[in-house]
């Protein structure tokens, strides 16, 4: 068992360079380095061979590179777009072009998403050229309180972009009751047994909740410490994922949040982060009662990490939008652009590769037409990977298919 | 009024089909709530009416705009000063379902959709309207002064929609906006068609959607004609003259032939959109505004050219096949073409309270896409378009000389992330204030809870 662990570790450590770095000079941005550098103003950025080569003032610009003059606009890291299941999913009504949950009651912690991941899915350039370089591939919600393993891949398109280890996701609260006999005092009750099961597997003839790939997935959360996500919004089911999560080491993160401000204090001091959807404001259900426009400003005031999460996989670029209405009710302006940049790097544990604009660091930058939070602005240049990505979608397509005023022939002729 | 006029509208009258002379049922009940003359300067306004006027006035007394611009105010009254602020006409949601799927969205709550029967022309929204939804309460934060509560998409004539005054009330009725036409919501494409198709009945396809309309406006022109004959012999004194039978699903079909019922149809597809203008060509009536659209922007001249609106996302897609063209720009290539009516509309508790944000998405990219689209034009995608498509463009909609005063002061620019209603007034009566916790209305639902956190 012990070697299988080692090998399963092993793999999560893939790292993938862009087949095709470019060299490029970027002049003059205000660059939010998101480190300890803070905000550079006019400073130029050099890029080759995938990473950021140099930071500086009036940098020596080599022939035959890509130059763009910033002109003082705003230079940020790549945005973490969410939860998503982008490159699992196409159309989410049409079901054999989704693979995001796992549909079986029983439980299978062991599911992993990743093998479903499609690089050429069309969502991946709609995205990235919003301004968005990662994202953390969500596991389902249809099945057991275990929706499985998912993992943060850069939207550069390639196969093997996958970054850091792989991520569980757990169901807690209203969403889950039905999934253990319609109580959420019953979802404690079985992910305790799963995680005693892990521990300590039953006899040969007991009952048991797991499989053996089961087992053996949850007790390399357990001893690892690695990221497990909880999908919850009560105050009170989040003080029970602390608990549950303290009691078998594992390393909790917050989906969902509606009331974790009436919690903050908790979650700073057991420094568990939490993804939330700023723009949550109503009584959606019982569980969050306590929505509110400022959860983001109270939370992260407290000290805890947050990031942004909930705008769903179509429409991930919603989520600058949501960092900028989280901005207008009391997040500060740069921890708005944090928690979609270097706080996610930090709570996943990879900012060396995203989340941060440094030297001898893979180049996942944007350039923005303005302030990069405001819906008024628009990502000019995204580089991933040390890669300028196309500015073009399916939906470029079709707006330049459409645009042209009376033309001779029907528009199927017209191939942007 | 000289005499001459009034026996035309008497003779006007005699004519009209005897439904239409029924006292209106579940009357509004809405009454301005109390205001105060109020004048309002140093504001950059934009009408609604394609006019921004800046370090301008507006005055409002007796619930209407009695004064919008620049120039000499009258003094001794009540005095905001905008300095640095923007003022708009209310904004007007065009396709919500605050009220049918309330929160909390409990099952309890569910009461937008009828899909017991593919055709359901007799269902009203406002019977199903609990006006206790929070929601209400987060959209006037927003500024929305009015929006039209429509059934769900799960039928093809899904049934009647209102049109509410953002105002709470122990019941709809007090919401009810006076004078305001009902619309009535239909549904092309998917939703329909999976539904029922599931059920293995009718319709289980688009062609199926198609035969199933039609074979309803023939028996609403049937129902009118059954009704003429019958007011006939009635007017010729004829012994044998006997009522037909009122048909609830008939008599809405009916108020939409005579043009007295708005049509209100979601519809993604292009090609799908343009059938359903055949469809009102071969029965006479017409599509006031096609929803959700998500392909609008293929058939935009032909949309301008029918003086059909188009109520629309800035920048959903992709949840099902008949929204996987969807484009960002499709709010501003439908606004392209002249004449044309665009809308920003939400179909959503979320979404309603950013109807500025989702305007100012759209004015973005169509300003990229190489238009010229002020803030002074877009405005208009979440006013004076909206109220024209819910027949209430000569009340509300726009900030001129003797409309309703709905208003709203921003803290900026409402075409920005970080735009705030500062103030919003309905019928002058100052409703909401963002600095005044007085001023913030709070749903039965929303009373007592939490108790013991502290906010």
């Amino acid at each position: 068992m012990k070697t299988l662990k080692t090998v399963f570790i092993a793999s999560l450590a893939i790292f993938t360079m862009a087949a095709q770095a470019q060299t490029i000079m970027i002049q003059g941005a205000t660059v939010h380095t998101m480190g300890k550098d803070g905000t550079l103003e006019n400073t130029d950025v050099f890029i080759s061979g995938g990473k950021i080569q140099k930071i500086g003032k009036d940098l020596p610009v080599p022939q035959d590179i890509y130059v763009f003059n910033a002109e003082g606009k705003p230079l940020t890291p790549g945005f973490f777009a969410g939860i998503t299941s982008l490159g699992i999913e196409e159309v989410s009504a049409v079901a054999e072009s989704v693979d995001g949950s796992l549909a079986l009651k029983e439980m299978h912690p062991e599911f992993n998403i990743i093998p479903a991941y499609n690089p050429h899915s069309s969502l991946i350039p709609v995205t990235r050229i919003e301004g968005f370089s990662f994202t953390l591939l969500g596991a389902g919600t249809k099945g057991s309180i275990f929706g499985g393993q998912g993992r943060l891949v850069a939207l550069n398109g390639g196969y093997e972009s996958f970054i850091g280890s792989s991520v569980l996701f757990i169901n807690v609260g209203r969403d889950a009751s039905e999934l253990s006999g319609g109580s959420r005092a019953g979802q404690w009750m079985l992910l305790h047994q799963a995680m005693q099961e892990a521990d300590n597997p039953p006899a040969s003839n007991e009952a048991r909740l797991l499989t053996r790939n089961g087992r053996n997935t949850l007790s390399a959360y357990a001893e690892n410490g690695m990221k497990t996500v909880f999908n919850v919004d009560r105050a009170s089911d989040i003080l029970e994922v602390l608990r549950f999560a303290e009691s078998y080491g594992l390393s909790p993160v917050i989906s969902g949040g509606a009331e974790a401000w009436m919690v903050a204090k908790q979650l700073a001091i057991a420094k568990v982060p939490v993804l939330l959807n700023s723009l949550s404001n109503l009584p959606g259900n019982f569980d969050s009662l306590g929505s509110r426009l400022d959860n983001a400003a109270i939370l992260e005031a407290a000290g805890v990490t947050i990031t942004f999460s909930g705008a769903g996989s179509h429409n991930a670029r919603k989520q600058r939008q949501m960092a900028g209405n989280a901005v207008s009710y009391g997040l500060p302006h740069e921890a708005g652009i944090a928690a979609l940049t270097s706080n996610p790097a930090q709570i996943f544990g990879f900012t060396d590769d995203q989340g941060m604009i440094r030297r001898n660091k893979p180049a996942n930058v944007v350039l923005w037409s303005g302030d990069p939070l405001e819906v008024t602005s628009v990502a000019e240049r995204v580089i991933i990977n040390g890669e300028l990505i196309p500015m073009e979608s399916r939906q470029t397509k079709l707006r330049d298919r459409y645009l042209p005023e009376n033309p001779d022939m029907p528009r199927a002729y017209i191939k942007p | 009024m000289r005499l001459k006029s009034i026996l035309a509208l008497l003779l006007m009258l005699f004519v009209l089909p005897i439904s239409t002379l029924q006292a209106e049922v579940y009357p509004s009940t809405y009454n301005p709530l109390p205001s105060n003359p109020t004048l309002i300067t140093h504001a950059t306004i934009l009408t609604g009416t394609g006019e921004r006027l800046d370090d301008a006035s507006l005055l409002i007394a007796d619930g209407k705009i009695a004064f919008v611009g620049q120039g000499d105010v009258p003094e001794g009254i009540t005095t905001i000063d905008a300095k640095g602020r923007w003022i708009t006409p209310g904004l007007i949601d065009v396709h919500s379902h605050l009220g049918v799927y309330a929160s909390p969205g409990v099952k309890a709550h569910s009461d937008g959709n009828e899909m017991t029967n593919p055709t359901t022309p007799n269902v009203w929204a406002e019977h199903s309207v609990w006006p206790q939804d929070p929601g209400f309460s987060r959209a006037l934060a927003g500024g929305v002064t009015t929006l039209q509560t429509l059934p769900g998409s799960g039928n093809l004539i899904g049934g009647r929609g209102v049109t509410l005054k953002n105002v709470y009330s122990n019941s709809y009725q007090g919401m009810k906006f006076p004078g305001a036409p009902h619309g009535l919501k239909m549904a092309c494409g998917e939703n329909p068609k999976r539904v029922y198709g599931e059920r293995k009945q009718l319709p289980s396809t688009r062609m199926g959607n198609m035969a199933a309309y039609r074979s309803q406006w023939i028996l609403a022109q049937r129902y009118i004609d059954d009704w003429e004959a019958y007011e006939k012999k009635v007017s010729d004194g004829k012994d044998d003259a006997k009522a037909p039978k009122r048909d609830l699903k008939m008599e809405t079909l009916a108020a939409v032939l005579k043009g007295e019922i708005l049509v209100h149809m979601h519809c993604y597809r292009a090609d799908e959109m343009m059938t359903i203008l055949d469809m009102a060509d071969e029965f006479g009536y017409k599509i006031t505004a096609f929803h959700h659209g998500v392909e609008a922007y293929k058939i935009a001249d032909e949309l301008a050219e029918k003086n059909v609106c188009a109520a629309l996302w800035a920048d959903w897609w992709g949840f099902k096949m008949e929204a996987y063209d969807g484009i960002q720009e499709n709010i501003a290539i439908v606004d392209r073409p002249e004449g044309s009516c665009a809308i920003v509309h939400s179909d959503s508790a979320e979404g309603i309270q950013r109807l500025n944000q989702e305007a100012a998405k759209a004015m973005t990219r169509g300003n990229l896409a190489g238009m010229n689209i002020p803030p002074e034009h877009a405005i208009g995608w979440i006013t004076s378009n909206a109220a024209k498509a819910l027949g209430i463009e000569n009340s509300t909609g726009s900030l001129e000389k003797g409309k309703m005063a709905d208003v709203v002061i921003w803290d900026v620019n409402p075409f920005s992330v970080y735009a705030k209603a500062d103030q919003v007034f309905i019928d002058g009566a100052l409703v909401y204030d963002r600095n005044n916790p007085d001023l913030q209305p709070v749903s039965d639902f929303e009373l007592g809870q939490l108790q013991g956190v502290s906010k």
